[in-house]
This record gives C-alpha cells, sequence and structure tokens, in this order.
C-alpha cells in the first residue's frame, strides 16, 4: 500500500485560520503564517487551504496568504474557495501553490474543470466536494461551503468530474465537519469505490482514532485534519506515530 | 551560475524559492544563446510530453540544451523536466524528446485491485536508492520525497537508474543519472527540507569526467 498523505486543512477567513462545525459557526484559531510553518516544520505532507468567504463574496482574499508561505514552506500546496477563472488559477499558481480546488465554479459550468486540466494538467485539479446525506447510501452535492443545495448526487457528480480530467478528490462531509467525531466512513467508502483518481478525506477528524478506523476501512491517498490539529489536541508527529505503530504507512 | 529554462510549462516559483532559500545563484531564462551558454542547466517542467516538446522547439531551445550536454554541461530535469531527457514519449501519441538519456516515457501501470496505488501517483513516496547517485547515506536516511505523476520512464540501460519507487508492482525509476545529467520525477522544491538538500547536493557537484 502506498503512503498517505496527511495534510493540514487551513480554512481562511480574511486574515484568520478560522474553524466551524459544519462549515458554519466560525471560530478564529489562529494566523495562517504562524499555524502553516508549525505544521511544515512538524512534518506535515501537504497544506490544504480553503478560501470560506471567496464563493459568497465572489472575491480572492487568499493569494498573498499562499504567497507568503510559499516563500518559507516547501511542501505541496493546494488552494480552494472562489476559484472561478482560468485566471483566478493562474494567479494561485503563480503564488505558490500547487494545485486547485474547485467546487461551486465546477458545478455552475462542469466545463471548467476540462478547461483547468488542459491548460494546466489533471494533476493540479482537485475536485472538492462537500456532501450532505440525504438518506442511506444518498449525498447531496452542496456549494458555498455547504449553505447552498444543487441537487446533484455526489456520486454520479463524481463520474462526471472524472470524465473531464480531475486528478484528485477532496470529499467533506458536511455533517460530520467541525463535529469532531469521526469521518463518515460510509461516504469515504461509497467515494473510494465510484472514483478512480486518488482521494482526500475530510471532516470529522477529532482524535487519532477517528484517522486511524477511516485509514482501516477505505481507501484514500490523504486525510485532511484542522480540529484535531488547530486545538492541540494531537500534533502532526504524534497523529504520524499513531498510524505508523498500526501499520499504516505514512512518511514518517 | 544557474539557468533555470522557462518554457512556459510549468510553475516556477517554487524552484526560485528554493534556490533562493539555499544561496544558489541563479537566472531564469527561455533564451537559447543563455541556454547554451550556461554550464549548468535546471530543467523543471509540469503538464504534457507532447506540448513541452512543442514549446521547447519553438523557443528553439531544442539545439540549445543539446549544446549544453555535449560540452558535458549539467542538467537536472525535475518531473515532467526528467522525463524530457528521454528518448521517447507515449503520452497522448508518440513523441520525441531530448534524447539525451536512452529511453521512453510510458503510463504508470494502473491498479490491479483495490488495494493499489491510485493514478495519478499522488504523494510522498519512499525512493529506493541505488549505487552510483552519490548521496545514497543521505537519501537512505531520508527516503521520502512527494511525487505527482501519471507517467514513468524506463531507461534502456538499467545503470542509468539511480534510485526508483514502486507503483503498482512496477519499479518505477525516481532518479535517472548519465554523467551529468539528472532526472528527478519527484519534486526535490516540494519534498521539504530532504528536497532541498538533495537540490542542493546535485547543484553543487558535478559528475568527475
Amino acid at each position: 500500500m502506498a503512503e498517505v498523505r496527511v495534510t493540514a486543512r487551513l480554512d481562511i477567513k480574511g486574515e484568520n485560520v478560522i474553524k466551524g462545525i459544519h462549515l458554519e459557526g466560525l471560530r478564529i484559531v489562529g494566523k495562517p503564517g504562524d499555524l502553516a510553518q508549525k505544521y511544515y516544520e512538524d512534518g506535515v505532507d501537504e497544506l490544504l487551504y480553503m478560501d470560506v468567504v471567496a464563493s459568497l463574496y465572489e472575491r480572492n482574499s487568499i493569494l498573498p496568504i499562499v504567497n507568503q508561505a510559499a516563500h518559507k514552506i516547501f511542501v505541496p500546496m493546494t488552494v480552494g474557495g472562489g476559484i472561478r477563472t482560468l485566471d483566478d488559477v493562474k494567479a494561485v499558481l503563480r503564488s505558490g501553490a500547487d494545485k486547485v480546488a474547485i467546487n461551486t465554479a465546477a458545478v455552475n459550468r462542469p466545463e471548467f474543470l476540462s478547461e483547468v486540466a488542459r491548460i494546466f494538467g489533471n494533476q493540479c485539479v482537485v475536485l472538492s466536494v462537500e456532501a450532505i446525506n440525504r438518506g442511506p447510501g444518498e449525498w447531496e452535492v452542496m456549494v458555498d461551503n455547504g449553505r447552498e443545495k444543487t441537487g446533484r448526487n455526489v456520486l454520479d457528480w463524481i463520474t462526471e468530474a472524472e470524465e473531464r480530467g480531475i486528478g484528485e478528490i477532496l470529499i467533506t462531509s458536511v455533517d460530520n465537519e467541525g463535529t469532531q467525531k469521526g469521518f463518515d466512513l460510509e461516504l469515504v467508502s461509497a467515494v473510494a469505490a465510484r472514483a478512480t483518481v486518488p482521494l482526500i478525506a475530510c471532516g470529522g477528524a477529532g482524535d487519532p482514532e477517528h484517522v486511524v478506523q477511516l485509514l482501516r476501512s477505505t481507501r484514500v491517498g490523504a486525510v485532511a485534519c484542522a480540529s484535531i490539529f488547530h486545538y492541540g489536541k494531537c500534533g502532526v508527529p504524534d497523529l504520524k506515530h499513531r498510524l505508523l505503530d498500526d501499520g499504516i504507512e505514512v512518511r514518517p | 551560475m544557474i539557468c533555470v529554462v522557462d518554457y512556459g510549462c510549468g510553475n516556477l516559483f517554487s524552484i526560485n524559492r528554493a534556490l533562493d532559500v539555499l544561496n544558489i545563484d541563479h537566472i531564469v531564462s527561455d533564451d537559447p544563446e543563455t541556454v547554451a551558454k550556461s554550464g549548468r542547466i535546471l530543467f523543471p517542467g509540469v503538464g504534457t510530453f507532447g506540448e513541452a516538446m512543442a514549446l521547447i522547439r519553438g523557443r528553439g531551445l531544442l539545439d540549445a540544451l543539446q549544446e549544453v550536454a555535449d560540452k558535458g554541461g549539467q542538467i537536472v530535469g525535475i518531473c515532467l523536466g526528467a522525463q524530457l531527457l528521454m528518448s521517447r514519449g507515449f503520452e497522448y501519441g508518440e513523441h520525441d524528446g531530448l534524447d539525451l538519456i536512452p529511453g521512453e516515457v510510458h503510463r504508470l501501470p494502473e491498479p490491479a485491485g483495490p488495494t493499489g496505488t491510485r493514478i495519478p501517483n499522488i504523494g510522498w513516496r519512499k525512493v529506493d536508492a541505488k549505487p552510483g547517485y552519490g548521496d545514497l547515506n543521505v537519501l537512505r536516511a531520508a527516503p521520502y520525497f512527494y511525487f505527482v505523476h501519471s507517467y514513468g520512464v524506463r531507461c534502456t540501460d538499467p545503470a542509468d537508474v539511480k534510485g526508483t519507487i514502486n507503483v503498482n508492482g512496477a519499479e518505477v525509476p525516481a532518479i535517472i543519472g548519465k554523467g551529468n545529467l539528472w532526472g528527478f520525477q519527484f519534486h526535490p522544491e516540494k519534498s521539504g527540507r530532504v528536497g532541498l538538500q538533495l537540490l542542493d547536493q546535485t547543484l553543487n557537484r558535478r559528475h568527475k569526467t
């Protein structure tokens, strides 16, 4: 089995890293520069920046934050939130990011995914999916940070997006996000069974046991953690030790 | 002075920042004359094989890169840049490469079952270093590097393979080297301190011919 990436997700609002529950009720947890540097030094495998207000207000405030981080941090960075045009993608990549995570703009106009993939390569297109449970085995795609319904079925959407050339999927459970009660294993398993590209599972990690559960029962390429790191419940090195002890391959 | 070749394929931000942090003098150029005159070339690249070769040809860089190699200069290819050093690539059709290291570029094998590695191969992988790379001990002490690719090289001469990773049962070259020509399939500029260290050592040493 290939090594799983341990990624830290930084939800950005203005100049701060915030954390919500179900992607709402936002609370400031720190400065992006400080947290990113700490996680980098702790051995995080990737940083995930999400501008949580950009889709709503149609603006991008995250670029200087990413750019500043990219001056000192030499691990991959994925940036999402409010990416709507090819120029947005170019600006994000020029700031030092490696990949863009696209949700709302792709739902509004799926061809956008093909356009980004064709110009910048599949490897840089991450489909961000915010999923909300609608019954057994049924999830709906949400946009604008879990606020707006789309009527789209998550699994069908993933198939369509894969045909358009995405390189990876970030799957966030809106139901579990911020609750620290564990991942939606059913959702992640269903997406893993449907998708062929690597997955980043997000939403619900409250302690290392949740991550172990996820990685034992599903096949994902990466796990995204926020609360667990932000609130100091468990650091990156402790989490990685725990995973290694459990026979799960990670970069030590 | 190192010349980072900018042929319009990919993101040079992190490469430049890595060289800054390492205090390695460098310029970024797409000018064939500047490239040809440089004794040391850093050759990055993201995108597809055929398109990248078309851009290189379009900018008149083909002869310039050949000239650097002929004079025994150093060329270090990263990711797609490493693949372009090969003779041919089979990504969306068949394309001629720079043909500086004999071999071909093919799609990575798909996973055979649910526990296989999905393609693109994205993540930190453990490189199995082979003799021939000067910094074997460093590599063996901290062998994890960040990869993101769907294609991999196959060297005609096994001696050109200096490090591999295992992707779905196949030994895929991660480091290739022939004289002063080097290729890294991973991104040293995205592989933390170890990646920077490797970049530093590679750019500061030359094969004695």
